[in-house]
């Protein structure tokens, strides 16, 4: 049996909120990437709307906030679905087959990395290492990391997140 | 009495199920009327039992593992709780073999101990190192990490003892230290395990680093693919604080440290400590030129120590037994201890410190095990995914940092990572140029065109028609690899050449 992690219920982007958020990071030096972290947890990813606000608060360019933000592969520009599934792409997780497992787990969801299942429910990403390589392979659904991955395990795993995200509806 | 029942809270641990079992074990123990205090320990290092669960019995510390789910009632119905028989019993886990021949320095505590308690960190040695260190000047606490031989873990190999003296000698209004906590190489994993598993070393450490430099504030910059231990981090910090070992007056010595943890966003360059330099001021994780040295122009444009997590966590247990004691360790240049990390195809892998010396071989094949599958060992890589490919008729290579340079290679962090027969090594090389695209910073020519054009032209050494145009290429191959080595920026593009040129080198049949 595997833990089943609860869906993520992300706030509607508003500016007001986005605003009210970030206030705590206003005195602290170089808190830019802080700031884009805490919109990211608590929209689901980083609006455009947000820039300016965010120029302001740390008196940057609005070109210097959007190059921070295009650099880093974890800040989103769009809303995710409810899960997030990152595959493990690097050396460890080769050695144990995490090729053949990300093409199933492609098939399983009909997504490819950076897409959206129709249905809303899975954000297919790919990571670099996981810290996990003793057990490899490994993915992460959101905080969730999850090792000696195969296509069956996932499959079921895929099933009960499902399952629990149209429940909590 | 309550009977304590260990269970790590720790990623590899919770990755194979462990919280399941937290509630699981609270549940059946109120259900059959016993009493059990589940104590969340970090690991112990030996991934292949995880979860592992101890019991402290009147006989002393049990072991069962891995445990799953299933196994519960059954443990109960063996009487676990008082070290019964089971099918997954494993008794003193120290006594295994696997633990038994390691020598534990930097993680002597790790898995023992309930991680985040300051009180049981001290009664097994913590903050010792601390308070000889606040009876000494700084010089002397900087000499004291000299005479160890300790050279910096993340992989560059730097004295230590010398990045601090630079810093402790720099006039500034305000140094600070900081913790390269961005453990992006594959097959990596020991800063994890430390901090999940025994936080208070790492914050031991870096504030001895801030009392020997004269640096009041600590950052630690964390890669955000590590959400638990940032979690075990902040709940430590706030328990060392409560105990009056962080703020503004340390352990009572009149002197301030305080500390911060910053998350990282999934930027594998910025564990190049310049680039991890931007990233904490906010920015784009660029690589900056060298010099400035950091250590003279480094976080704020501040005299900066940048140390990686094992070097800083190893500095507790070089203050409390002494620099010489550490230096009795190891061989040659690489004196001490370094905490292996056995992964990828492998049949027992985690984590082995060992003085430097062993070779590739006993590790592999003594600790590890062999492979997972069963199957011939063909390839090893060693150091992350910018070190060498190893044939296995390099096996007996010693585990040092000069031996493995001579061999071609580099030691880097420690990582392990194990292939099978199966693997196509032409595959491995063009990953590594694929990576080196998908992480370069961008900022040098070599590492940002370099890595895309490398390639391709393993793609097109791959399909070649004919020798004489596989040879070309390799030729092609080869200049560019040259050019990436001495013309990049920092060791993400310098040293990508690496793991390809190693794999032309030793696995060239595969190639076509």
């Amino acid at each position: 049996m595997m833990q089943v992690v609860n869906p993520v219920r992300y706030q509607d982007f508003s500016l007001e909120r986005a605003t009210q958020v970030v206030q705590e990071f206003k005195d602290q030096p170089g808190a830019l990437i802080n700031a884009l972290h805490k919109l990211q947890d608590t929209f689901g990813y980083v609006d455009e709307a947000a820039m300016p606000m965010l120029a302001k608060l740390f008196n940057l360019s609005r070109a210097e906030v959007h190059g921070v933000t295009s650099f880093y592969h974890d800040f989103r520009r769009s809303k995710p679905g409810t899960y997030t599934v990152r595959v493990c792409q690097a050396e460890a997780c080769q050695a144990m087959g995490s090729v053949e497992l990300t093409e199933a787990i492609k098939q399983q969801l009909g997504v490819d990395f950076h897409e959206t299942t129709a249905d809303g429910t899975f954000t297919l990403e790919r990571v670099y290492c996981l810290g996990n390589c003793a057990c490899a392979p490994s993915i992460m659904i959101d905080k969730q990391t999850y090792g000696r991955m195969t296509a069956d395990r996932f499959k079921s795993l895929a099933e009960s997140l499902s399952a629990k995200a149209k429940g909590s509806n | 009495m309550s009977i304590r029942v260990y269970v790590p809270r720790e990623t590899t641990a919770s990755s194979l199920g462990a919280e399941l079992l937290v509630d699981a074990l609270t549940t059946e123990a109120k259900y059959r009327g016993l009493d059990i205090t589940i104590v969340r320990n970090g690991s112990r290092g030996a991934c292949f039992l995880e979860p592992l669960v101890e019991v402290e019995t009147a006989q002393g510390r049990v072991g069962y593992g891995p445990v799953q789910l299933e196994d519960i009632p059954d443990l109960f119905d063996a009487d676990f709780l008082n070290g019964g028989q089971h099918r997954l019993s494993l008794g003193d886990v120290e006594k295994l073999p696997w633990f038994a021949n390691q020598e534990r320095l930097t993680f002597a505590r790790c898995g023992i101990i309930a991680a985040t308690s300051v009180e049981e960190y001290k009664a097994h040695g913590g903050f010792k190192g601390l308070e000889n260190a606040l009876a000494k000047e700084p010089a002397a606490i900087v000499q004291e990490v000299l005479d160890s031989g300790l050279r910096g873990r993340g992989g560059a190999a730097f004295p230590t003892g010398i990045k601090w003296q630079t810093v402790a000698n720099a006039e500034a209004d305000q140094k600070y230290i900081v913790c390269n906590a961005d453990e992006g190489d594959s097959g990596t994993f020991s800063d994890r395990m430390i901090m999940e598993g025994d936080p208070l070393s790492l914050i031991e450490g870096m504030t001895i680093a801030g009392i020997a430099v004269g640096a009041t504030k600590g950052y630690i910059y964390l890669r955000s693919e590590y959400p638990l231990t940032q979690q075990i981090l902040l709940e430590a910090i706030a328990n060392a604080e409560a105990a009056g070992y962080l703020g503004n007056n340390v352990a009572g010595s009149g002197k301030a440290f305080t500390l911060e943890v910053r998350m990282g966003a999934g930027a594998y360059i910025c564990g190049e400590e310049t680039s991890l330099l931007e990233s904490l001021e906010g920015k784009r994780g660029q690589v900056r030129y060298k010099p400035p040295l950091p250590a003279l122009k480094g976080l704020f444009g501040k005299p900066t120590v940048v140390n990686n997590v094992i070097s800083l966590a190893t500095v507790p247990v070089i203050l409390e037994k002494g620099g010489k004691h550490y230096a009795n360790f190891g061989r040659g240049r690489s004196l001490g201890t370094m905490p292996f990390q056995l992964g990828g195809n492998i049949k027992f892998g985690g984590l082995v410190e060992k003085a430097f010396g062993l070779t590739l071989r006993q590790l592999i094949e003594d600790f590890g095990g062999g492979t997972y599958t069963g199957r011939p060992v063909r390839a090893v890589q060693v150091g992350g995914p910018l070190g060498a490919y190893f044939p296995a008729s390099l096996l007996d290579t010693p585990l040092d940092y000069e031996e493995f340079a001579k061999a071609g290679g580099m030691l880097g962090h420690g990582g392990v990572v194990v292939f099978d027969d199966t693997v196509n090594m032409a595959r491995m090389a063009r990953f590594s140029m694929e990576f080196c695209a998908a992480e370069s910073c961008g900022k040098c020519t070599p590492c940002r065109i370099g890595s895309t054009r490398g390639m391709e032209t393993i793609d097109r050494i791959v399909a070649a028609k004919n020798e004489e145009e596989r040879e070309a290429q390799h030729i092609i191959l080869k200049d560019l690899c040259e050019t990436m080595e001495v013309a990049s920026l920092c060791a993400m593009g310098g040293l990508t050449p690496m793991p390809v040129m190693s794999a032309v080198k030793h696995f060239k049949g595969d190639f076509q």
